[in-house]
């Protein structure tokens, strides 16, 4: 056994794990799909007081794709919204092909991995292309932290330690948008060195009327390019304005240079895959009659 | 902390008392004495360790036993029909040598029953985007790739008869 002790704790429901972590204070730790955090346990990178698993909470579990959106319970597994892409979206399905394997995929957790926080994972930086959201209940109540407010530093988010995120929300791009999504990575299903994901649609006139361009791996969070969106969006997305609007994005990065890769060079492959998923999401566009 | 627990592993229902830090592998190997569950990095990387619960692959080694409570498990030492009976994938990586020291091959053969259980006709490429999850470094692949797309053919074959 590598773990530090704990004390285990299952909880019945959504209000019974959030009164055991208001019992705890600090202390406790949510465990979900436990693909990042038993590593961390064994590791001894965490050593919580508590775990309480909310594995048996039913009104946690489902998925629900209506009105535009696509809501995620706590307990539904990024294998359940890979069944749910092949048919309804492939910029899903091409996201998680990509996030770890099929073994982890079955136990981890969507929206785990979305308070998990981890820099150089997909789900992050998608909830923040689909200008999505997550749903923290306390014993306090509940409040929706929008993905632009959540992500502070690697590991870390906006919500309180006693704060157990019970659902998340991706606002699906329109029907007639287009979408790319690329990363590198030593292997498959590793974390990436750089990823990108875009969703880019057109008004009549052939301009973008909706663009969003973001990069994980590339810093402490996951971010979205308010400069690279700025060059495309109201204007045609020719090629030298794709180009224009990668170099923009990839400039203002901060990446941090590791074992793996430099910094310059995540810069680089980040304006290379910019451009890429810009001309792949292009050619997905449908142009409004 | 201990906890009791009842999973039933490979058809056979076990009720025990586990520590609540034990894992699934660690559950598996020392309660059960079930030894054909290797395990490898212990963090999830080489997927050794992985076992099907309740028909799908998970890694062991990052589940707590106590998570397994009330499900089902099935390992290696559950995949032959019986005691003098390999199950197609076993029986074609031998064939093919698909194996070299055996280290990564329980791990891989489990993956593979529920893959192809999916996805019946793989490509080559499917079967190695799912062997990315496995490690292995005898073998460079090859012939696993071999044996389990013969592994496909065979149980194609028996759909069919």
């Amino acid at each position: 056994m590598k773990p530090a002790p704990f004390e285990y704790v299952v909880a019945q429901d959504a209000a019974d794990a959030v009164a055991s972590l208001a019992r705890f204070g600090d202390e406790a730790k949510v465990l979900a799909g436990g693909q990042s955090l038993v590593p961390m346990l064994a590791l001894r990178l965490a050593r919580p007081a508590a775990l309480v698993d909310i594995n048996r909470c039913r009104d946690l579990e489902g998925l629900d794709d209506s009105n535009g959106a696509l809501t995620v319970g706590a307990l539904a597994r990024q294998r359940d919204l890979e069944r749910w892409a092949r048919s309804r979206s492939p910029l899903f399905r091409d996201v998680l092909a990509s996030v770890a394997h099929a073994p982890i995929r079955n136990r981890g957790t969507v929206v785990g991995s979305l308070v998990h926080a981890d820099p150089a994972s997909e789900l992050p930086a998608l909830l923040l292309c689909l200008d999505g959201s997550v749903t923290a209940r306390s014993a306090q109540g509940e409040r929706v932290v929008r993905a632009d407010q959540l992500y502070l530093a690697p590991l870390t988010t906006s919500l309180a330690p006693a704060e157990l995120a019970t659902r998340a929300r991706f606002i699906l791009p329109p029907e007639d948008a287009g979408w790319g999504f690329a990363e590198v990575a030593r292997r498959h299903g590793d974390f990436a060195l750089v990823g990108c994901i875009t969703v880019l649609a057109l008004d009549g006139a052939g301009s973008v009327s909706h663009a969003r361009l973001g990069f994980f791996g590339v810093g402490a969070t996951p971010v979205r390019s308010a400069v690279g969106e700025a060059v495309l969006t109201g204007r045609e997305p020719t090629e030298v304005r794709r180009a224009e609007a990668a170099k923009a994005a990839a400039g203002a990065l901060s990446p941090d240079g590791d074992l793996h890769a430099s910094a310059e060079y995540r810069r680089k492959v980040a304006a290379v895959l910019a451009e890429r998923v810009l001309a792949a999401a292009l050619g997905r566009c449908q142009r409004p009659r | 902390m201990k906890r009791a627990v009842a999973i039933t592993v490979n058809g056979v229902a076990h009720a025990l008392e586990v520590d609540v830090r034990s894992t699934l592998a660690e559950f598996l190997r020392e309660g059960l004495d079930l030894t054909g569950t290797h395990v490898g990095c212990e963090h999830g990387v080489c997927g050794a360790c992985t076992v099907l619960l309740n028909g799908e692959p998970v890694r062991a080694c990052l589940m707590l036993a106590v998570q397994a409570d009330g499900h089902e498990v099935r390992t290696i030492e559950g995949v032959a029909p019986s005691p003098d009976e390999l199950h197609p994938l076993q029986e074609a990586f031998r064939a093919k040598h698909g194996l070299q020291c055996g280290y990564c091959t329980p791990g891989i053969i489990m993956s593979a029953c529920a893959f192809l259980e999916e996805e019946p006709a793989p490509s080559e490429e499917g079967i190695r985007e799912m062997l990315a999850g496995h490690l292995c470094r005898c073998t460079g692949y090859h012939f696993i790739v071999e044996a389990i797309t013969e592994a496909s053919r065979t149980l194609a074959a028996r759909g069919k008869a």
